[in-house]
C-alpha cells in the first residue's frame, strides 16, 4: 500500500525537478545576451573537450620548416615561432582553463584550473559570509577587517606576492584565485545573509533549535543561490584573465606546456616581424571567452530580475 | 432631505463604465471591469474590497498614474464635467490644475527625506499658485494649526523622519488641502497607523470633509475604517463593483453574498469565541488573468451560485433607487437557503470546546525584564566608562498562562508584545526575572534548551510571504521538525506531514509544492502545520491574521481554534486588532511600553472597570458598523521613548481620566507607581484609580443590534 503510494510520487518528484531544471534553462533562452554568452562559452567547452579529435597535431609537435607562418590549409591558425601549429596550442589551452587541472606530470583532475579556482573561492568566500553574516557582532568585524585589508592590495600585485611565493603550477594557480576571489565572495554572501537572517523562516528554525551550521548552509545559503550563480559566472572569467596574465609574467604553467598567457608572451617578439597570428589568437580566445562569460552572466541576471 | 431629490447638476467626479487593462506578456490583463460611481462636493465615497480587486488601480486611472504598462480600455472619467479619458498630459494638467489631490498609504514615502517639511509643504502653493514664499511659508503653518499638528511652527523646521508616523500622515493630509482641492483621493491613508493614531487621523478627515466641502474617495480594506468615514460605499470583487449603495444601508442590509460574506467573516468588538463562528468565505480571489468574462465573477465561491449565474454576467439589480447589487438573486437573497452568517455555536461544538477547568500553570512569569543595551557612539562609551543605557522592551511583567487556555496580548506597536513572546521561546536574553514553563525554568536562550522543551514550544508568524522557505517544497518543511525532534519512527514521516496537511485543510499535492505556488492564506496553513508538527503544548502566534485578507483571516482563525480544541493546546495570541484578540482569547493582557497595564478575562476587559489606556484603545477600534455608538477618547501625544520611560505611572503623560478622577489633577501618576488593583474574578489594573470609580465608567460601545 505504501509501496503503491509512494511510487508515484517518486516519479511525479522526479519530473518535478527536471520542470524546475528548464525553467532555469529556459531563463537563459529568453534572453538574448544571455544566449550569445552561451555559445561563445560552449564553443569554448567543446573544442577543450574533443580537443584530441578536431586536430590532427599535438601543441607540442615541432615543425622546423614551417616556423611563424600566416594561416593556411596545413596549418588553419599557422604556426609559432617553434612551427607548433597554434590550433591545436589554442584547444589544448582551453583543456586547461576549462576541462582538466594538471596536478603533476601524470595525474590530472577534470574541470579546468580557472573553474577549481574559483570552486574553491566560492567554498572559502560563502563560508566566511555567512559566519559573519549570520553571527555578526565581533567575529563579524574581525572577519570582514581582515578581508577588507586583503582587498587593499592591488588584484595584480597579490597575485604577483602569492605566485611568486608559491611558485609557477597549475595548483598554485588555483590556490592564487581562491585566495584573491574570496574577499569578494565573501562580502557578497554576507550581505545576502544579513538580509535573509531576518526573514521569519529563519526564526522558526530557530524555534526548533536547529544548529547554527544548519541554518547557515541549508537554510540561509539556498536563497541566496541566484546572485551567487551570476557571481561565480563573472568571477570565471576574472580567473581566465588572471591566468592569462600570469602566464604572460611567467608566473603561469611552467613551459612548453600550452598556456594562453605565456603564447601571447613569446609571440609579442614577431608581431613586428610580419607574423602577429602567435599573439593574436591566444588574446582573442581569452578575450571571447572573458566577455562570453560575462554576457552569460548578465543576462541572467537581467532575466531573473525580470521574473521577480 | 435626501440628495436624490436635489441632485446637483455636476457631481465632482463620474466615473462611467471605466476599464482598465495591464499589458503583461501573456497579453492583456484587465484590472478594472466596467466601474461606474460619483462623488458629489462633501461626500466621501468608500471604495472596500480584498487586495487585489482593483481599488488602487482605480485611484490611479483617475489621476493617470498607471505607469507604462497600464490604460484605459474603456469608459470615461469626467472631473467637474470635463472628460479626462483620452486626454494629453498638457491638457490634463490643465483640466485637473491644483484641484485633484492624492494621499497614499505610507507617509514616509510621500515625503521627501532631505527636505524640510516646511519647504515640501511651501512649495505646493509657490508651484501651483504662484506666490510669495512669505506668504506660502504663513499659508502652510496655518495648514498645519488646521491639521491640529501640535507646535506646527517647529514641525516645519524638520525632517519628515522627525516626527512620527501619524504627524506624518497628517502632515501629508496638510499638503493635500493646502490648494482646496475639488476631490480628495484616499488611498489606505492609515492602514500602516496604530489604531489609537488611526482613530485621530480619521477625526481628522471627518473635520476636514465638513469644513472643505471636498468629494473624498476613500479606499481601505477595512470594512470599520470605511463605515465610520464614508457616505456611500462601493464594494469592488476582482475588479468589479458588486454592490454600491448608502453605507448604512449597505451594512445593516448587505444583498450582494460578498457584502454579506465579508460582514460575516469580521468578529465584532465584543464577540467571542464561545457564542459564535466566523464564516469564511471560501476559495480565493482569482487572479486577473483567470476571471471569467461572461458569467458571475463570484459564482465560484458563492454559496448561492446555481446554473443561472453562470450564464451570463449578471448585470445591476435595483433595490433602492441608490443600492443596487450585481447578483440576480440580489432582491430574494434573505429568502434563499443557507443564509451567509455567522453561526451561533451549537451544543455539541460546546461540548467539545468545554475547557476541562484544569488549573495548573503551563507558563508563568514573574517580574520578567529583557533589556536591550542601548550602543552609543561616543569615544567615552567606546573605552566602556561611559554609564550604559538600556532600552528597557518589557520591564517587570508577570502573568499565569494555564493550560488548554489562550492569553492574549494587546497593544500598539512598540509595546514590547513581540519581545516578550521572543524572550519566552528563548530568542531573546532575559535581562532578569523568573520564566517557568511546565516547572522547568526557561530563562536561557533557545540553544541551551533541552530538545524535548524546545519541542513543547513552538511559534506561528505573521508575514505568510517570509514564514516559508522559497527554496524547499512544502513537504519538506513539514517533515523537518518531525525529524529534529523524531516524533515518529523515519518511515512514517511522510504520511505525518500528509495527515498535518489535512489537519490544517490542505490536499495532498500540497507535499510537493513550493511556497511561491500558494496563497496567503495556504501558506499560513502550512506555517500552523509546521508549528503543529511537533505537537507542542504552546503554541505562540505573533499577528497570525493581520496580513491576510478578511475573508482568509476568518478560515485561519476558525482553524487555530478548532486544532485547539482537538489538540488542546495553549495558545499566547498577539494582535493589534481588538476585536480579532477578543474573540480568539480566554485571558488578555493589554501592554504599554513594556509594562502589563490590565489583565484578566477576555470579558471582563472589554467591560468596565477599564484601564483608562484600555478604554482610549477600545473607543479608537474601528467598528465596521455605522449605527454603532463608541465613546470620544482620544489619546494626545506620542509613546514615549522607552529608553527613558516616564516616572511613576508610564502612561500619566497620555492618560485622559487622571485630571478628572484623581484629586491634585493626578500628580500622584507622576510621582509613584500605582498599584494593582484587582477584581474578585481575576481582573487586575495597574492604576491609582480606585476600582470602584472606575466601574463607574460606562462601557465603551452600546451597539443598537
Amino acid at each position: 500500500m505504501s509501496r503503491n503510494a509512494t511510487a508515484p510520487m517518486g516519479v511525479e518528484t522526479g519530473t518535478r525537478y527536471l520542470r524546475r531544471m528548464c525553467e532555469g534553462v529556459s531563463i537563459i533562452f529568453a534572453s538574448k545576451t544571455a544566449m550569445i554568452g552561451l555559445a561563445i562559452v560552449l564553443f569554448w567547452m567543446i573544442v577543450a573537450v574533443f580537443a584530441p579529435f578536431i586536430t590532427p597535431y599535438t601543441p607540442l609537435e615541432q615543425d622546423w620548416k614551417a616556423p611563424n607562418q600566416a594561416p593556411s590549409s596545413v596549418h588553419i591558425l599557422g604556426t609559432d615561432e617553434l612551427g607548433r601549429d597554434l590550433w591545436a596550442r589554442l584547444i589544448y589551452g582551453a583543456r586547461v582553463v576549462l576541462v582538466i587541472l594538471p596536478i603533476s606530470e601524470r595525474l590530472w583532475l577534470p574541470g579546468g584550473t580557472a573553474l577549481w579556482g574559483v570552486f574553491a573561492a566560492l567554498v572559502v568566500g560563502m563560508t566566511l559570509g555567512l559566519v559573519s553574516g549570520y553571527y555578526g557582532g565581533w567575529l563579524d568585524e574581525v572577519v570582514m577587517r581582515l578581508l577588507d585589508a586583503m582587498m587593499a592590495v592591488p588584484i595584480i600585485l597579490l597575485y604577483l606576492i602569492i605566485m611568486s611565493a608559491l611558485g609557477a603550477s597549475a595548483v598554485n594557480v588555483v590556490i592564487a584565485i581562491t585566495i584573491v576571489g574570496t574577499p569578494g565572495i565573501a562580502r557578497l554572501v554576507r550581505s545576502l545573509t544579513l538580509d535573509i537572517r531576518t526573514r521569519e523562516y529563519i526564526r522558526a528554525a530557530e524555534t526548533r533549535g536547529e544548529y547554527p551550521w544548519y541554518i547557515m548552509f541549508v537554510e540561509i545559503l539556498p536563497n541566496a543561490r541566484g546572485p551567487i550563480i551570476v557571481d561565480a559566472m563573472l568571477r570565471v572569467g576574472y580567473a581566465i584573465f588572471a591566468m592569462g596574465t600570469l602566464g604572460f609574467l611567467g608566473l603561469g604553467l611552467p613551459p612548453p606546456s600550452p598556456d594562453w598567457g605565456s603564447m601571447v608572451a613569446k609571440g609579442r617578439e614577431f608581431i613586428l616581424a610580419g607574423s602577429p597570428w602567435a599573439a593574436l589568437w591566444p588574446s582573442v580566445a581569452i578575450a571571447s571567452l572573458v566577455v562570453g562569460l560575462n554576457l552569460l552572466a548578465d543576462g541572467l541576471r537581467e532575466e531573473s530580475m525580470r521574473y521577480q | 432631505m435626501r440628495r436624490a431629490d436635489n441632485p446637483k447638476p455636476v457631481p465632482v467626479l463620474d466615473v462611467d463604465d471605466l476599464t482598465i487593462a495591464y499589458e503583461t506578456r501573456k497579453g492583456d490583463v484587465e484590472a478594472v471591469r466596467s466601474a461606474s460611481f460619483q462623488a458629489r462636493e462633501g461626500e466621501t465615497i468608500g471604495l472596500v474590497g480584498e487586495s487585489g480587486c482593483g481599488k488602487s488601480t482605480i485611484a490611479f486611472g483617475i489621476v493617470n498614474f498607471l505607469g507604462p504598462n497600464g490604460k484605459i480600455v474603456e469608459g470615461s472619467i469626467r472631473f467637474q464635467g470635463d472628460e479626462l479619458v483620452g486626454r494629453s498630459e498638457a491638457e490634463l494638467k490643465t483640466l485637473r490644475g491644483d484641484r485633484i489631490a492624492m494621499v497614499y498609504q505610507d507617509p514616509m514615502q510621500a515625503l521627501n527625506p532631505s527636505v524640510q517639511l516646511g519647504d515640501q509643504l511651501a512649495e505646493v502653493l509657490i508651484y501651483h499658485q504662484q506666490i510669495s514664499e512669505d506668504e506660502a511659508w504663513e499659508r502652510s503653518i496655518q495648514m498645519l494649526k488646521r491639521v491640529n499638528m501640535p507646535d506646527p511652527e517647529d514641525v516645519m523646521r524638520r525632517y519628515p523622519h522627525q516626527i512620527s508616523g501619524g504627524q506624518q500622515q497628517r502632515v501629508v493630509i496638510a499638503m493635500a488641502m493646502l490648494n482646496n482641492p475639488a476631490l480628495l483621493i484616499m488611498d489606505e491613508p492609515t492602514t500602516a497607523l496604530d489604531v489609537t493614531v488611526e482613530a485621530t487621523v480619521l477625526d481628522l478627515i471627518e473635520e476636514l470633509k465638513r469644513d472643505f466641502r471636498a468629494a473624498n474617495v476613500f479606499i481601505t480594506h477595512n470594512l470599520g475604517v470605511v463605515a465610520r468615514v464614508s457616505d456611500q460605499l462601493c464594494v469592488m470583487y476582482a475588479g468589479q463593483m458588486v454592490e454600491k449603495g448608502p453605507v448604512t444601508e449597505i451594512f445593516r442590509d448587505p444583498h450582494h453574498p460578498y457584502t454579506m460574506g465579508l460582514l460575516a467573516s469580521v468578529p465584532r468588538l465584543g464577540e467571542s469565541k464561545a457564542e459564535s463562528v466566523l464564516y469564511p468565505i471560501p476559495g480565493r480571489v482569482p487572479p486577473p488573468a483567470e476571471r471569467p468574462r461572461n458569467e458571475c465573477i463570484f459564482a465560484p465561491r458563492c454559496e448561492y451560485a446555481t446554473e443561472e449565474c453562470r450564464e451570463a454576467l449578471p448585470g445591476f439589480v435595483e433595490l433602492t433607487p441608490e443600492h443596487v447589487a450585481r447578483c440576480i438573486y440580489a432582491r430574494e437573497i434573505e429568502t434563499r437557503p443557507r443564509p451567509i452568517k455567522r453561526r451561533r455555536r451549537s451544543a455539541e461544538e460546546d461540548a467539545l470546546a468545554k475547557p476541562e477547568s484544569r488549573k495548573d500553570d503551563l507558563l508563568s512569569f514573574e517580574d520578567l525584564k529583557i533589556y536591550y543595551p542601548q550602543e552609543s557612539q561616543s569615544v567615552v562609551s567606546l573605552l566602556g566608562l561611559g554609564e550604559k543605557k538600556f532600552v528597557k522592551a518589557v520591564d517587570g511583567v508577570s502573568v499565569r498562562l494555564s493550560k488548554g487556555r489562550t492569553l492574549g496580548v494587546v497593544g500598539e506597536s512598540g509595546c514590547g508584545k513581540s519581545t516578550l513572546v521572543k524572550g519566552i521561546i528563548g530568542l531573546e536574553p532575559v535581562t532578569d526575572g523568573d520564566v517557568e514553563f511546565l516547572g522547568i525554568d526557561i530563562t536561557r536562550p533557545v540553544s541551551e534548551r533541552d530538545a524535548n522543551l524546545i519541542q513543547e514550544m513552538q511559534m506561528v508568524f505573521q508575514n505568510p510571504d517570509s514564514t516559508l522557505n522559497p527554496s524547499y517544497s512544502i513537504g519538506k518543511q513539514i517533515a523537518r521538525p518531525i525529524k529534529r525532534f523524531k516524533i515518529v519512527p523515519r518511515n512514517q514521516v511522510k504520511s505525518e506531514v500528509i495527515r498535518l496537511l489535512q489537519a490544517v485543510r490542505l490536499d495532498e499535492f500540497y507535499y510537493d509544492r513550493l511556497p511561491r505556488q500558494l496563497s496567503g492564506g495556504e501558506k499560513q496553513r502550512v506555517g500552523i502545520a509546521r508549528a503543529l508538527a511537533s505537537r507542542p503544548d504552546l503554541i505562540i502566534c505573533d499577528e497570525p491574521v493581520s496580513a491576510l485578507d478578511v475573508s482568509v483571516q476568518a478560515a485561519v482563525i476558525n482553524l487555530l481554534l478548532e486544532i485547539q480544541e482537538i489538540y488542546g493546546s495553549s495558545m499566547i495570541f498577539i494582535a493589534h486588532d481588538l476585536s480579532v484578540v477578543r474573540f480568539f482569547s480566554d485571558d488578555i493582557a493589554v501592554m504599554y511600553l513594556g509594562q502589563i497595564v490590565e489583565v484578566g478575562p477576555a470579558e471582563a476587559i472589554y467591560a468596565p472597570p477599564y484601564h483608562p489606556y484600555t478604554e482610549a484603545l477600545l473607543s479608537a477600534v474601528p467598528i465596521p458598523d455605522p449605527d454603532a455608538e463608541q465613546k470620544h477618547i482620544r489619546l494626545s501625544g506620542n509613546v514615549p521613548s522607552a529608553l527613558n520611560p516616564p516616572s511613576g505611572c508610564r502612561f500619566h503623560t497620555r492618560c485622559p481620566r487622571r485630571r478628572e478622577m484623581l484629586p491634585d489633577d493626578g500628580t500622584i501618576c507622576e510621582r509613584e507607581v500605582p498599584p494593582w488593583r484587582s477584581t474578585e474574578c481575576g481582573h487586575r489594573i495597574l492604576c491609582h484609580i480606585a476600582l470602584e470609580e472606575l466601574k463607574k465608567v460606562e462601557p465603551v460601545v452600546h451597539t443598537l443590534a
